[in-house]
């Protein structure tokens, strides 16, 4: 008797099982609804969002920009395309006021400390000069790695560094030849990242460009 | 009247009694990750409360045809659901912030003290003490995240907010903003929140035990 009392709740509770799909398959058709609604309304923000960080750090690398407009490097030749995003085989010509172009932006990707280090750095072609660099997007530790773009010391040593030979990371301090950039203390591996990505981007680009001048 | 004051004490007990980080330690995975500086803490913090306050109100208000062997997948699904919306408005709407947090935004899905408040409370009780419990569990941990998101920046950055508090001079404690900065910091406050409650237990007891006498004599 007492054993039947225990069990019969929980027996007239069963529901079917296609109750139980029915139940799953509507709350999850209606959080796909709301996942979709919340995508439409925000992806334009987002875009612009995207786009108007694009641009500053683009004017942001080159010293006097007015103007840019993105080069597409397709059948190995550079053309304007004025798609929106961005990928990894696309470089931003700038231009001043009167419409003379200045130089590049080119962008460089590859692993920092924690995760990919998206990198994008000013480039002028009349005297090899890179003249500014900015980390368009990164994941390192807070405080220690984050430094490649808040430590404004380190930032500083991008503007205008002769770009002739590959730059080096040496010990902070140790600087001595104008292609060393002094590493931040406690973020070694950071600095060092920063340094072969743009040494990475230059030597692919710097064929494409000269070949895009002729 | 009766009532209310129960409601009101189901939110207060989130804030203090049994808040979920310093008493039940629940949802340490967000509360160590974030907690490098007071701002991401916050933002961390209203993101957490939106999610759980929106989730209980629901879980609460469906509860009837929730069928119990699935209950844990349709809670998934609905906090899953809040947190893609606070992803993409954050994204649209802060940026920035959404850039530091990142990957530990997606992750509130799986901060147990979230799914924790849907299976003990708001699955067993009306919308409003679900809404009331979750008001105050959310805040407390939001006053939890705060606390050691602070102490960790004023140390580890020698900041608050991204303002600097002591000069040049001040030589941070780089290990403060790192993970083990989180656990020291972690482990001291529940050092601290125990001692607190410990003195007032012991307080009351000797208030009653002079109660007692005083009766007695």
């Amino acid at each position: 008797m007492n054993n039947v009392l225990t069990q019969e709740p929980q027996k007239t509770e069963e529901p079917g099982s296609r109750r139980l799909i029915a139940s799953m398959a509507i709350a999850g058709f209606i959080s796909g609804i709301i996942i979709i609604a919340i995508y439409l309304l925000t992806f334009d923000t987002i875009k612009e969002n995207k786009a108007r960080e694009l641009r500053e750090a683009v004017f942001k690398v080159l010293p006097d920009v007015a103007d840019m407009k993105k080069l597409h490097f397709t059948e190995n030749k550079l053309v304007v395309v004025n798609a929106d995003g961005m990928d990894d085989e696309m470089i931003f010509a700038g231009y001043d006021k009167q419409g003379k172009f200045i130089g590049y932006a080119i962008q460089g990707k590859g692993p920092g400390f924690q995760d990919t280090i998206h990198v994008l750095f000013g480039f002028l072609v009349s005297n090899s000069n890179i003249t500014g660099m900015e980390i368009l997007d990164s994941r390192e530790t807070p405080g220690l790695g984050d430094k490649i773009f808040k430590d404004m010391d380190f930032v500083g040593e991008f503007i205008n560094l002769p770009m002739m030979t590959d730059i080096k990371a040496v010990k902070k301090g140790t600087k001595s030849k104008d292609n060393e950039i002094d590493a931040i203390t406690g973020a070694t591996i950071s600095s060092k990242a920063v340094v072969k990505i743009i040494n990475k981007a230059f030597n692919k680009w710097s064929p494409r460009i000269s070949k895009g001048q002729q | 009247m009766a009532t209310d004051i129960t409601a009101y004490e189901e939110m207060i007990k989130g804030l203090w009694r049994d808040n979920p980080v310093f008493v039940q330690v629940l949802g340490m995975c967000p509360m160590l990750a974030v907690t490098n500086s007071a701002i991401n803490a916050v933002v961390m913090g209203v993101a957490t409360f939106f999610v759980l306050v929106g989730s209980s109100f629901l879980v609460s208000s469906f509860k009837k045809w929730i069928p119990r062997q699935v209950r844990i997948s349709l809670y998934i699904i609905i906090i899953a659901t809040f947190v893609t919306v606070v992803d993409y408005t954050l994204l649209a709407l802060l940026p920035a912030i959404h850039k530091e947090l990142g990957a530990f935004i997606p992750l509130i899905v799986a901060n147990c003290m979230i799914l924790g408040r849907q299976e003990a409370f708001a699955s067993k009780h009306s919308v409003k003490y679900a809404v009331m419990d979750a008001v105050g569990m959310a805040g407390g941990f939001m006053i939890a995240l705060f606390a050691l998101g602070a102490v960790r920046e004023i140390l580890g950055v020698g900041a608050f907010f991204g303002i600097d508090l002591f000069g040049a001079n001040f030589e941070p404690w780089v290990i403060m903003i790192l993970p083990p900065g989180g656990f020291l910091t972690l482990g001291l406050l529940l050092l601290f929140f125990n001692w607190i409650t410990e003195r007032r237990k012991q307080f009351l007891d000797k208030v009653a035990a002079a109660e007692r006498v005083s009766a007695n004599g």
